[in-house]
């Protein structure tokens, strides 16, 4: 990708040669704006929101996005992967550690080297915004924290039970569109991207995102308001439908998509169209600046790796040797042996000692009833006892 | 051509995988300088470290059969040393590496596992683990606060091994006061520095076995981790992965530390799911893979099958038949092991690969194991309950010491007045009783009693509880399904049939050397019970909303009316005429006669 934006930069370059010098830098200019995306880094931010086994479609609907975006580049350590209940290694699972999306048993999406951020309990509203907006407590590890910056392209990819204007997650909260702007607006403010593609497959999806008002947001949706997403098929072997018909045929679409190939956004407006899906998708394009004829696909499914080639040499250094101290540290020998410890000695046990307690100061409880009684005695018999007592 | 770097074909990466490891293992032969010419000082900095690979198939007796492997990694290197600052991280993993160090830890245990041990069935585990994920660490006595240590160390864990350890906080954290001691060298013993938490829901899949397998030197492309295919490894009735780490005495001198990383994975295929029925079994029927190759890396890779019920050919065939046969007093007892040794070409024969198979010809007793433990709650309703517990010890002449470990979360309030330990009908009291009660959403309960039990009889402890109620927002999003107490531990000391081994330097197989030996007459074993599931009284979540509706119905209803009867006036209002009427009075208007 980046070889034919190369060449391509390569081709208007020459063709402006010809134009006069004071023009030719100006169109240049314009020319690389136009095609390339400014981004240097892609993020991928996928979740499943539904809980119980009969929503094993939903899983299987993330991780088919899941496994097309680590297949065109995304790397691990870029995917935030938050899935709500554990469908593979669930006791109902005919096929442990699987999760299928074409009956029969075709496809496993969910692979031998999955790695999933969050799951069960953990996928809550408030940890789906606080991964988007960046607030979290400072003992989160890296691979739970969403590390974009105002060059990242991410992906936002929702799924579940939904209605107009909400998103259920777990079958005990929601999430709101409102919300959901908020947090965007939030991340633009914060430069956390530098542009952002929101798909959503639920019912009445395209509620969703309606209430969009950051700038270089692209929105997808399964369905309009007053719609709902049918799923497509189900398995007998397994019992449960295996997947929602726009991530069927997204899946389908972005399966012959390579890392080179440049399909563009309108293509991946007309996934689905009413036929198969039922439901009539929609899409936001307003609020991006790009046209999305000139989105390439993989600028949000892909990777970018910027390799700068350089002719210098680097000159490496000496290994560092070792300091002397330890070395001769290592040669000096322990006097004592050392040796394991008992693992049950029962007469230590037995003859235990209490554990020392640490001392804590009284509580407000133990002070306020002693200064009642205090309080009480002084009362009844006067101030003058207080010398005796002190 | 950056594109390219994105299509990284399997086999090249393979390749190149390959050539690494080879210039990583030729990195080590380096030790001996005349031989590549490197200075002395820079290799002894490089190669201090060894790595060791087994497999331990055990058949069992129900026809299903029982695979442990054991990975272990030895580092001659002081982490916790002041001033120096290891940076070279050969096949130890950095990962473990900094979390050691920046956590200040002496020793960490974690495990993962999926389903329970079923003792009377399958025999005793060589290492135990508890239903869901648990983890015990003991931190450097140099450490001044340990709770925030031990917080920071569950979040930094589960990004790394992706599973949900930061639920692990003060609600279910306990410093065992006698149990868990440290099983690496050390003299103190101070429990301050220990904690113990364990997360009983705790679902095991390929999420947690990708990270795991990151960790070794080969990783899974070579070696006995090529057998790891998670899609076999999950269908099976068990499965444990577990880390440990601990320092380890670097030579027989015993004189310094070393530490040691052991990654252990048990795993037990049932007859009926993996083995469809027939009692036959082979590395590719368990695994889908057979072996090819021994790791690299590794100073040794064997793998031992237990031929010890077999000794003449009567029980099971084994084929490849290999010529080593080796012993081990393991658990107590001295098996006899087939050995293959994976770093010999030999061991492969004809076809480049070892598939082992096993085929079973006769039926067999099985010992009963010396100790087991199960759990209940009994009682009826969700107000009040009983946890028995049933310690059962089949020696039929020695009596033994255990030691019983219950953690349960605040939310059954125990009446320990109600605690009864009987033996044989007759009261049995405890050597030693630890009990700190629980604080409401703070601390759970503990409870740690070393209770001798005498020989050939059953021990039950009892306990009655009260159900809590929690609020609204401590409910799970499923909260019918019921809460997970985790299980007990029991420690016990047990009488073993033959002589321990009490040379801890030894050079013995990895199994045989997990639990230290202090004396030759027992060995030290853990045994976990099963984890309860109990129902608290679980309010109807759509309540909140009725209420609302109701009450806004009432108030628009009733008090609307009676507020419209105060406040508005009435007027009559004539009635819309008919339409003949109404044409008979336009007719009329029309011609100036008076309406009708």
């Amino acid at each position: 990708m980046a070889k034919f934006l190369f060449v391509t930069i390569c081709t208007v370059a020459n063709l402006f040669a010809f134009l006069p010098v004071i023009h030719g830098n100006n169109f240049e200019t314009k020319a690389t704006q136009f095609f390339s995306s400014g981004h240097t880094n892609n993020w991928a931010v996928l979740v499943c929101t539904s809980r119980f086994w009969f929503n094993y479609r939903h899983v299987a609907n993330v991780l088919s996005v899941y496994r097309s975006v680590k297949r065109l580049g995304i790397p691990d350590s870029h995917i935030v992967l938050m899935l709500a209940d554990d469908m593979a290694c669930n006791h109902r699972n005919p096929k442990p550690a699987t999760v299928f999306s074409h009956k029969n048993m075709e496809l496993n999406v969910y692979g031998d080297d999955v790695e999933v951020d969050y799951r069960g309990y953990e996928v809550t509203v408030e940890n789906f915004l606080r991964v988007l907006t960046g607030r979290l407590p400072p003992s989160t590890p890296r691979s739970k924290r969403l590390l974009s910056d105002d060059r990242s392209n991410i992906l936002i990819y929702l799924t579940g039970h939904g209605g107009n204007g909400f998103l259920k997650f777990q079958d005990s909260e929601e999430i709101s569109n409102v919300e959901l702007a908020d947090a965007f607006e939030q991340m633009w403010q914060k430069r956390r991207y530098n542009e952002l593609l929101f798909i959503i497959d639920t019912c009445q999806g395209a509620s969703m995102y309606e209430r969009f008002y950051s700038p270089n947001i692209m929105a997808l949706a399964s369905s309009q308001v007053g719609e709902d997403s049918l799923s497509h098929q189900p398995d007998l072997a397994i019992g449960v439908h295996l997947m929602d018909r726009y991530t069927f045929y997204l899946l389908e679409f972005l399966e012959d998509i390579h890392p080179a190939s440049q399909a563009n956004m309108n293509d991946l407006f007309k996934v689905c169209p009413k036929s198969q899906c039922v439901s009539t998708p929609g899409h936001r394009t307003d609020l991006f600046l790009r046209d999305p004829g000139s989105v390439l696909i993989t600028d949000f499914f892909g990777s970018v790796r910027k390799v700068e080639i350089t002719r210098e040499a680097i000159n490496l250094t000496n290994p560092t040797e070792l300091p002397q101290d330890l070395t001769s540290l290592r040669n000096e020998l322990k006097s004592e042996a050392l040796f394991y410890v008992d693992q049950l000695p029962v007469a230590d046990i037995i003859h235990q000692k209490p554990k020392q307690k640490d001392w804590h100061p009284p509580d407000g409880f133990i002070l306020g009833l002693w200064s009642l009684i205090l309080l009480v005695f002084f009362k009844t018999y006067g101030i003058k006892h207080l010398k005796h007592i002190f | 051509m950056a594109t390219r770097h994105l299509f990284i074909e399997l086999q090249t990466l393979n390749r190149r995988a390959k050539l690494k490891i080879i210039f990583a293992k030729f990195q080590c032969l380096c030790i001996i300088p005349a031989l590549v010419g490197v200075d002395k000082k820079t290799c002894i900095q490089f190669c201090l470290c060894t790595f060791q690979e087994e497999m331990v198939i055990r058949p069992l007796y129900s026809g299903d059969i029982y695979a442990s492997f054991q990975f272990r990694t030895q580092w001659d290197t002081d982490f916790l040393h002041d001033g120096k600052k290891v940076s070279h991280y050969r096949l130890f993993p950095k990962s473990l590496g900094q979390v050691l160090s920046k956590f200040s830890v002496r020793e960490l245990h974690i495990s993962f596992t999926q389903g329970y041990w079923r003792t009377m069935q399958w025999g005793q585990p060589f290492i135990p683990s508890p239903p869901g994920a648990e983890l015990w660490v003991w931190f450097h006595h140099t450490v001044t606060d340990v709770d925030g240590n031990w917080k920071e160390l569950t979040n930094v864990l589960s990004g790394i091994f992706c599973a949900s350890l930061n639920f692990i906080d003060s609600t279910n954290t306990v410093e065992p006061s006698a149990s868990f001691k440290p099983l690496g060298l050390g003299n103190a013993t101070d429990h301050r520095f220990l904690r113990y938490a364990t997360l009983p829901r705790e679902i095991v899949c390929t999420e947690n076995l990708t990270p795991w397998k990151k960790l070794l030197p080969c990783g899974s492309k070579a070696g006995l981790a090529v057998l790891m295919k998670s899609e076999k490894l999950f269908h099976s009735s068990f499965h444990s992965q577990a880390v440990h780490i601990r320092p380890v005495c670097k030579d027989w001198q015993c004189t310094s530390t070393a530490w040691e990383l052991r990654q252990t994975l048990n795993v037990v295929f049932d007859l009926y799911t993996s083995g469809q029925g027939k009692k036959e079994w082979s590395l590719f029927k368990m695994f889908s893979r057979t072996l090819t190759e021994a790791c690299p890396l590794a100073s040794s890779s064997k793998i031992y099958v237990d031929v010890t019920d077999n000794p003449g050919g009567e029980l099971f065939d084994l084929s490849p038949s290999s010529p080593l046969i080796s012993t081990a007093v393991v658990l107590g007892d001295r098996r006899t092991y087939s050995v293959y040794d994976l770093t010999k070409k030999e061991t492969f024969g004809q076809l480049r690969s070892l598939n082992l198979l096993l085929r079973w010809k006769g039926e067999n007793d099985m010992l009963r194991p010396p100790l087991h433990a199960e759990r209940y709650v009994s009682g009826f309703g969700l107000q009040k309950g009983e946890i028995h517990t049933c310690l059962y010890n089949s020696h039929p002449y020695r009596a033994y010491p255990v030691l019983l470990l219950d953690s349960l979360p605040w939310y059954l309030r125990l009446y320990v007045h109600t605690l009864t330990v009987t033996s044989k009908t007759r009261e049995n009291k405890p050597s030693y009783i630890h009990y700190q009660p629980s604080k409401d959403r703070l601390r759970p309960h503990l409870l740690e009693m070393l209770v001798q039990l005498p020989p050939h009889s059953v021990t039950e402890v009892t306990v009655q509880f009260e159900r809590a109620l929690l609020k609204w927002t401590e409910y799970t999003p499923d909260p019918n399904h019921g809460f997970y107490i985790g299980s007990s531990v029991i420690s016990a000391l047990v009488p073993s049939i033959v002589a321990m081994d009490t040379n801890s330097t030894r050079d013995r197989p990895l199994f045989s050397s997990f639990f230290p030996t202090k004396e030759e007459s027992s060995y030290f074993m853990r045994v976990y019970t099963e984890p309860l599931l109990v129902n608290l009284p679980t309010p109807d979540f759509s309540m909140p909303y009725n209420v609302i509706c109701l009450t806004c119905t009432v108030v628009a209803v009733g008090y609307g009316s009676f507020y419209n009867l105060l406040t508005r006036t009435f007027q009559v209002d004539e009635p819309s005429a008919p339409l003949a009427k109404r044409l008979a009075n336009i007719i009329r208007r029309l011609r100036g006669v008076p309406l009708l």
